[in-house]
């Protein structure tokens, strides 16, 4: 019987001939991802006792959550944590302004095919689209492989999603995701590997696969996977940080479940308040009036996110009492949105374009929602409070939606503007 | 490892912004603070009328979403003895454990208890004892039973490594 990808990379990283599902290993991760959390991290490493990380060099630390600090807490909390950055001389840091870890990460060539990435967060998933086995974890966890570059993990179960056939003009990977979301639950991948497969995905970009990844930590996995192909490798040309050797899975593996869908029928949906696979055709709620509309984060932040919504937004406004905010998923979006003019598409239709970050996806700043408000949003969570207040209603969907929606004042399919 | 307490009952995918929200998770650093807003935008009653010892009983899915681990120690904070779920989300059960606050799976008894039942629980022997029956769970396997026992993860690893304390 042949073995799953979570399989057969937890054997190599574990330097074991096989492993089989439920069995627990123990592994030394090739990259270990932590951002605003640091500080608390790095207090519990210390706790432990080990004066010196064990290896400084697979550790990444990028400032994203709250940036620039939006009060003095935070900017403490940052301060903390270019102090222990210094002291432990961890090189690969990004402060304040780079960008979203998940989006850094994958920039700057870490999330590579076979690589072992953990994160101190739970969109750690989306490297798998790279073909890593990428897998987010707890506080003490990370304090630990500061400490001894170790960690153990039960080696999952793995689904298998097969995609046929492609989505059609004007559907993304973001309706993809929220359909088998809204089809499988929020717990529908609990624990498992994911992998994902098909005529359907190859003929996803790269950014387009990042979004499916990301999302399935929304389903509850521990890690997703897209098996690496050229697209993966073209953009891994001019960024890999090091050689990679990738890992499929073989084609007798044994998967708990398969799942196959058809791209060609996915239509454009939101996830309604307040979970995730809450999962409806826009057109059954579209005409639900909005405050505000939020094109960013580490699912839709990027720029062919940014590409779609300003080729709605061109030479229209934004609706009068609606704010859009755009945020740009990292400088290099930024830069490269800036060149291509989409930035002044968004500003010039009134919306405020703010500095790369995660913003207000997690209720840190720049676009907190009032008491009844409504936001649409290219997020990837609508739980009750998520962006800090708790009587506000969020509606995940694609930029295009976002877009579309942010010039009618309502939740609107773009076919329909 | 015997417990009792109450029973504070909730429904299917209670998520980690409920549980701590977000907004405090760079601000709020003292556990005892943390404590202050266990479950503050889920039932707000929570914080002001548990007890030391009472138990969670919650649907499947508890703890989904962030990997914060703060939505385990402000419920520590409060003393929470355990959580009883039909299952966990996989971030949130590690935080568990490696914080030593008992997570666990027992669809039977998350079906059963009602909010306010007074709860018995035997952790070695799996059994969680009610006015409602006598429920079972599977023992944890040994390397997390190992974490558990030494009093989570830091613990753990400072003895793993010979660091007295
Ligand atoms: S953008 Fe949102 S989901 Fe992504 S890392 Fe930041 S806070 Fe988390």
């Amino acid at each position: 019987m042949g073995h799953t990808f979570a399989e057969k990379v937890l054997a190599r990283k574990a330097g074991l001939p096989r492993v089989e599902a439920g069995q627990i290993v123990d592994v030394s991760p090739d990259v270990a991802l932590s951002h605003d959390n640091t500080a608390s991290i790095a207090e519990t490493f210390r706790q432990i006792g080990v004066m010196r990380l064990a290896r400084p060099d697979i550790h990444v630390v990028v400032l994203d959550h709250a940036c620039p600090a939006p009060s003095t807490t935070h900017a403490r909390n940052h301060k903390l944590i270019r102090q222990f950055v210094r002291e432990q001389a961890i090189k690969h840091f990004y402060d304040v302004g780079y960008g979203i870890c998940h989006q850094v990460l994958a920039e700057e060539g870490f999330a590579v095919p076979g690589a072992l990435i953990v994160g101190a967060d739970s969109h750690t998933t989306t490297a798998g689209a790279f073909g890593a086995f990428a897998t987010g974890i707890g506080r003490s966890e990370m304090a630990v492989v500061m400490a001894l570059a170790s960690i153990w993990l039960r080696v999952p179960e793995s689904l298998k999603i097969v995609v046929h056939g492609r989505l059609r003009e004007g559907v993304t990977s973001k309706d993809l995701a929220l359909h088998v979301i809204g089809h499988l639950g929020a717990e529908g991948g609990n624990y498992r590997s994911v992998e994902w497969h098909g005529e359907g995905i190859a003929a996803l970009d790269m950014e387009a696969r990042m979004v499916i990844a990301n999302m399935m930590a929304e389903m509850g996995a521990k890690t997703a996977f897209i098996p690496p192909d050229e697209v993966t490798f073209a953009w891994l040309k001019t960024r890999a940080r090091q050689p990679y050797e990738p890992i499929y899975p073989d084609p007798d593996a044994c998967y708990e479940r398969v799942i196959e869908y058809d791209a060609t029928t996915v239509e454009p949906v939101v996830a309604m308040p307040h979970t995730v696979d809450n999962v409806v055709p826009v057109r059954e709620v579209a005409g639900t009036r909005i405050d505000q509309a939020f094109l960013g984060t580490c699912t839709n932040g990027r720029l062919s996110d940014l590409a779609m919504a300003a080729r709605v937004l061109e030479g229209r406004k934004v609706a009068p009492g609606v704010r859009l905010i755009v945020i740009p998923a990292s400088r290099r979006v930024y830069l490269d949105a800036l060149d291509a003019g989409y930035l002044r598409t968004f500003v010039e239709a009134g919306a405020l374009v703010e500095s790369p970050g995660c913003g207000p996806c997690m209720g840190n700043h720049l676009g907190i929602p009032a008491e009844g408000e409504v936001v649409v949003s290219a997020a990837n969570r609508n739980f009750q409070g998520r962006m800090g207040t708790r009587d506000s209603r969020i509606y995940l969907a694609s930029p295009l939606v976002v877009a579309a929606s942010a010039i009618a004042g309502a939740i609107l399919h773009p076919d329909d503007l | 490892m015997r417990l009792s307490g109450t029973v504070w009952k909730y429904g299917d995918d209670i998520n980690t912004d409920v549980i701590f929200p977000g907004k405090y998770t760079y601000t709020i650093t003292d556990p005892v603070e943390m404590g202050e807003h266990a479950l503050e935008d889920l039932d707000p009653n929570f914080r002001l009328l548990v007890q030391p010892g009472d138990v969670i009983v919650a649907g499947k899915n508890f703890g989904c979403g962030s990997s914060r681990e703060q939505a385990v120690l402000c419920l520590l904070a409060r003393q929470v003895g355990a959580i009883i779920a039909k299952s966990f989300a996989r971030i949130y059960y590690r935080n568990c454990i490696n914080n030593a606050l008992p997570a666990i799976i027992c669809p039977e008894a998350a079906e059963a208890l009602e909010h306010g039942d007074r709860v018995e629980i035997h952790l070695e022997a799996g059994e969680i004892r009610s006015s409602t029956g006598v429920f079972t769970f599977p023992p944890l396997p040994e390397t997390i039973m190992a974490i558990f026992e030494a009093g989570g993860l830091i613990p753990y690893t400072r003895r793993k490594l010979g660091i007295e304390r």
